[in-house]
């Protein structure tokens, strides 16, 4: 891998990254950070997508990046120079057995990999959670994981790589590739080409299009979700709390930001000219929050928001540098990627850099696993869009 | 895919954990919807009931007390008279307010008073899982959805906020927040007021607020003329009023009861302050009539295109000849479709829209509509340029105030920090830090987005919703990256466009298999399976395991 190879202004980068949302740009910061020669570009403003929309939490117990996510994230403000709003812990509440019994699988996964969760009764969920109900059955006090502002980290990622050199460009669209045998030596954009050593694309829902450019399948279905936020309350000592159904947080500011419930599948060609929409989902949301927190119904909802998210057929990440093209990294983290981004942007630098993952075993999420994927899998699944009678 | 499936045979997987085929129960419906019942309102109501089709009427007033007190939907800057809280009252007062509405009602018209419509849902491609035209409405105690097939967009317009030094006291308001105390509530808590801007709108809000017995002490004008009409004016000087051009409030002054007196400075022409005595006046009212804004939330908020149009008073749907806007079942009327002099002066132009746009409605539903076809409405050229009036208020009153008022009151962000782009204070972040990274450092070259500047310092995300800063922080942008205003791109709306009660959307009846799927981010078990037990392929025809799994 060369480094600073002297390129001007506009024309290519060492590491070219199509994708600048939060595992883009994090991948961005941790290649430009040890000097590599860094662009990434984005088809809007970075961040626009969900990696600006969503619960901000960072508890993924389940993946191979959750010890590295568990070590990074309380170093961010200080490796990253701008504060991303990370708070430690979470605290899950089940409102009947079923919930209890199904949350204490973040606790077994914890345990395995080291770290503590207590079990709560309902009157220490109360003594913790102050606008929690009678109506608690148990919970969990889980001492890892917690939460962060999207929106500020997703900014604390483009400022930071921009401070180690790195560039990002906006509103700038990758349409194609020039290649040389099995090597990508530029990425064609709306704004001129881009000559470069090395490709990573990491485009969300697009990511399966622009692979599809150069003859690299990552089989993918958008969806969209939505999440509701009230005006602000009194902050509790903790706000990473979910449960009933709901992942959100009481941001520090003290509003209640919160999502879940059904997701609706979407043709990637409809997403392309509309923002996403909130719909009156966000009544259902508010009904289970309102189960979750009663001491605050009477908050109130002062916007919704939504966004479109990708999903692997099987919902992990796929983090891979494909044989079939010698210089180029694939990486979507499946509708969870804000989170686990200051690993998985770690991990997709050793990937590009030394051709393997140094702090984890990430051969769980290469494309070879889908070699043997039935081709109608999003109908198989009932992965559908849909059926909308007339246009608008 | 779907066809081919149709063809082998295979049975289709069912996505318990999506939204398909769990539409909420929505039991009323009507032909045309019409939100907002002042004179467009009520014109295209009459003329949609004459079509014979079911005409609903919503309008927010009486709006619920503890809403007023948040400054939704208007800058009312508690200025409340008591007799708000009784209902009854307030709904007598509007009726004596609007009469036509009692011939909206004997025309069969279902009006419904003090009920708000916080947001449009059209089933679309990316949202189509609810069928149809769904409204989002509340009264004080309910939220409910109301299927609609067209709908009729009237509601009118609020006010712009420029930050002063105090004016987060009681007694500083929006003119059409005084206006709609004065005449439809018969509740405005005042007696002396110092009116802030010339412009038409203002100065008939001025005239109107005499009427109701109101003395008007002082007009403020950064300009070195009065904007508005002169007979306009002339009434007030009249009465006593006194006129100070090339002047802003520097402060107020408060008591108990908030504004006690307001004081002024002169200005030049680049809106710096003149040194010299200050003027006290005094008064218990501040009236900000810097801008009327088109109230566009619902409309933009639904996705209608919208741009900044100087002749139609900023930011409005864009709107054909039937007062049609992008999409096709919804139209505009009314000052949420353009304010300007003529149209503010008479409300027939106002009524001549909302007759236009229910004829279209009408036509729409395959129904012919009686008398002479109307011709479009369309706005007189602009005498002035609005925007450069906007900026040259936050300018002269903002920019150069002495101490540093918040612009956004809600969230207590300053015009410094907004261009700063700072951490709220409650982050108690390093200054240096923040101070390195100032709004032009997150698109370089490139135009600031209003939404970048919510995200980052919080201003605009309050319980008022942004009404009383995003003009000015866009006014803000402007001014510091030395762009037009009308190259600043609009703050996104998002429903509810009216803050609502937790309880109260909990409400919403849902289908009964809504319940279902919530335990997991979409409901795929291989997603949340420990990373030392995968399966080692995936088929696309089983998702995992057959164990329920909750997600994160």
């Amino acid at each position: 891998m060369s480094s600073r190879c002297g390129r001007g202004e506009g024309q290519g980068a060492a590491v070219v990254i199509i994708g600048g949302g939060v595992t883009g740009l994090s991948a961005g910061w941790w290649l430009a950070r040890e000097g590599v020669d860094t662009l990434v570009l984005d088809a809007a403003a970075a961040g626009w997508g969900a990696s600006g929309r969503n619960g901000g939490g960072c508890s993924h117990h389940h993946s191979p990046l959750f010890r590295e996510e568990q070590r990074l994230w309380p170093l961010m403000d200080e490796m990253l120079g701008y504060p991303t709003e990370f708070q430690r812990n979470r605290i899950r509440i089940a409102l009947d057995e079923r919930q209890f019994d199904l949350y204490r699988r973040a606790s077994d996964n914890g345990t395995r990999q080291g770290f503590r969760s207590e079990v709560l009764d309902p009157k220490q969920v109360r003594e913790l959670v102050p606008l929690a109900g009678d109506n608690v059955f148990g919970g969990y006090f889980y001492h890892f994981g917690g939460h962060a502002n999207p929106h500020r980290t997703l900014q604390a990622y483009a400022w930071a790589l921009r401070d180690c050199g790195g560039r990002l460009l906006q509103h700038t669209r990758a349409l194609g590739f020039d290649t040389r045998g099995n090597r990508v030596v530029s990425v064609k954009t709306s704004r001129g080409t881009l000559a470069c050593d090395h490709v990573v694309i990491a485009a969300g829902p697009a990511t399966g299009e622009i692979a599809a450019l150069l003859g690299v399948t990552v089989p993918l279905m958008s969806a969209r979700a939505e999440m509701i936020v009230t005006e602000p309350l009194p902050p509790m000592t903790l706000g990473g709390v979910d449960g009933n159904g709901l992942y959100g947080r009481q941001t520090l500011r003290g509003n209640l930001a919160y999502g879940g419930g059904p997701h609706e599948w979407i043709d990637l060609a409809d997403a392309e000219h509309t923002r996403p929409y909130s719909t009156p989902l966000q009544a259902s949301i508010a009904r289970r929050l309102c189960e979750l927190l009663p001491k605050a119904a009477h908050a109130r909802v002062i916007r919704s928001w939504a966004g479109f998210i990708e999903n692997t057929p099987d919902g992990r990440p796929i983090i891979d540098r494909p044989a079939a093209v010698q210089n180029l990294t694939i990486a979507t983290l499946s509708s969870v990627g804000f989170g686990l981004s200051p690993a998985s942007g770690r991990a997709i630098r050793d990937l590009v850099v030394t051709g393997t993952c140094g702090f984890t075993d990430v051969s769980t999420l290469t494309l070879s696993r889908f070699t043997s994927l039935q081709p109608d899998w999003t109908a198989l699944q009932g992965w559908l869009p849909s059926l909308v009678r007339g246009g608008e | 895919m779907l066809a081919q499936h149709m063809k082998s045979q295979t049975p289709l997987g069912r996505d318990r954990a999506s939204v398909a085929g769990k539409q909420p129960p929505i039991d009323e419906s009507t032909d045309v919807l019409i939100v907002g019942a002042g004179p467009a309102g009520i014109s295209a109501a009459l003329t949609a009931a004459a079509g014979g089709v079911r005409v609903t009427l919503v309008d927010e007033n009486p709006v619920p007390l503890q809403t007023m007190g948040e400054d939704v939907p208007l800058h009312f800057g508690g200025r409340m008279a008591p007799t708000v809280a009784n209902r009854n009252a307030v709904l007598e007062s509007i009726l004596r307010a609007r009469p036509r509405l009692a011939d909206a009602i004997d025309a069969g018209v279902d009006v419904r008073l003090g009920t708000a419509a916080w947001g449009l849902f059209p089933q679309r491609r990316t949202a189509g899982w609810i069928d149809g035209h769904v409204a989002g409405l509340a009264d004080e105690d309910h939220a409910y959805l109301l299927r609609f097939r067209q709908v009729i967009v009237a509601a009118g317009c609020r006010d712009m906020g420029v930050a002063f030094d105090g004016w987060q006291r009681p007694g500083v308001m929006g003119a059409s927040a005084a206006y709609r105390l004065a005449t439809t509530y018969e509740a405005l808590d005042s007696r002396t007021a110092v009116l802030v801007g010339s412009g038409t709108e203002g100065l008939q809000i001025g005239n109107a607020l005499l009427d109701a017995g109101i003395r008007i002490a002082a007009i403020v004008e950064q300009g070195e003329a009065v904007t508005g009409p002169k007979e306009l004016l002339v009434r007030l000087l009249e009465s006593g009023t006194r006129l100070f051009t090339r002047h802003v409030i520097r402060e107020t002054i408060g008591d108990s009861h908030g504004v006690a007196a307001a004081r002024l400075a002169g200005v030049d022409a680049d809106g710096t302050r003149l040194s010299g005595q200050l003027q006290r006046i005094e008064c218990d009212t501040v009236v900000l009539a810097m801008a009327a804004i088109p109230a566009i939330e619902l409309i933009e908020a639904v996705g209608c295109t919208v741009s900044f149009q100087a002749a139609r008073g900023g930011h409005v749907a864009v709107v054909d000849g039937s007062q049609r806007t992008s999409l096709p079942f919804l139209y505009a009327a009314g000052d949420c479709a353009g304010i300007w002099a003529s149209k503010t002066l008479s409300d027939n132009t106002a009524r001549r829209e909302g007759r236009i746009a229910a004829v279209a409605a009408l036509r729409s539903l395959g129904v012919g509509a009686d008398g002479a076809e109307e011709a479009p409405v369309s706005p007189e050229a602009p005498e002035r340029d609005i925007a450069l009036e906007r900026l040259e208020w936050v300018r002269a009153m903002t920019l150069k105030s002495a101490g540093s008022p918040f612009l956004c009151q809600c969230e207590e962000v300053t015009a410094a920090e907004v261009l700063g782009l700072h951490p709220p204070r409650y982050l108690k972040w390093r200054p240096e830090a923040a101070e390195a990274r100032r709004l032009g450092s997150v698109e370089p070259g490139g135009t600031p987005h209003p939404d970048v500047v919510k995200r980052l310092t919080r201003a605009g995300m309050g319980p008022c919703q942004g009404r009383r800063c995003r003009e000015q922080i866009a006014a803000l942008m402007a001014l510091d990256s030395g762009r037009a205003l009308t190259d600043i791109p609009l703050a996104t709306y998002r429903p509810p466009v009216r803050p609502l009660r937790l309880a109260q959307m909990a409400a919403l009846p849902e289908a009964a298999s809504m319940g279902e799927g919530w335990e997991s981010w979409f409901g795929i078990p291989s997603q949340w399976i420990p990373f030392w037990r995968l399966p080692p392929a995936c088929s696309g025809a089983d998702s995992g395991a057959e164990e329920p799994v909750a997600g994160e």
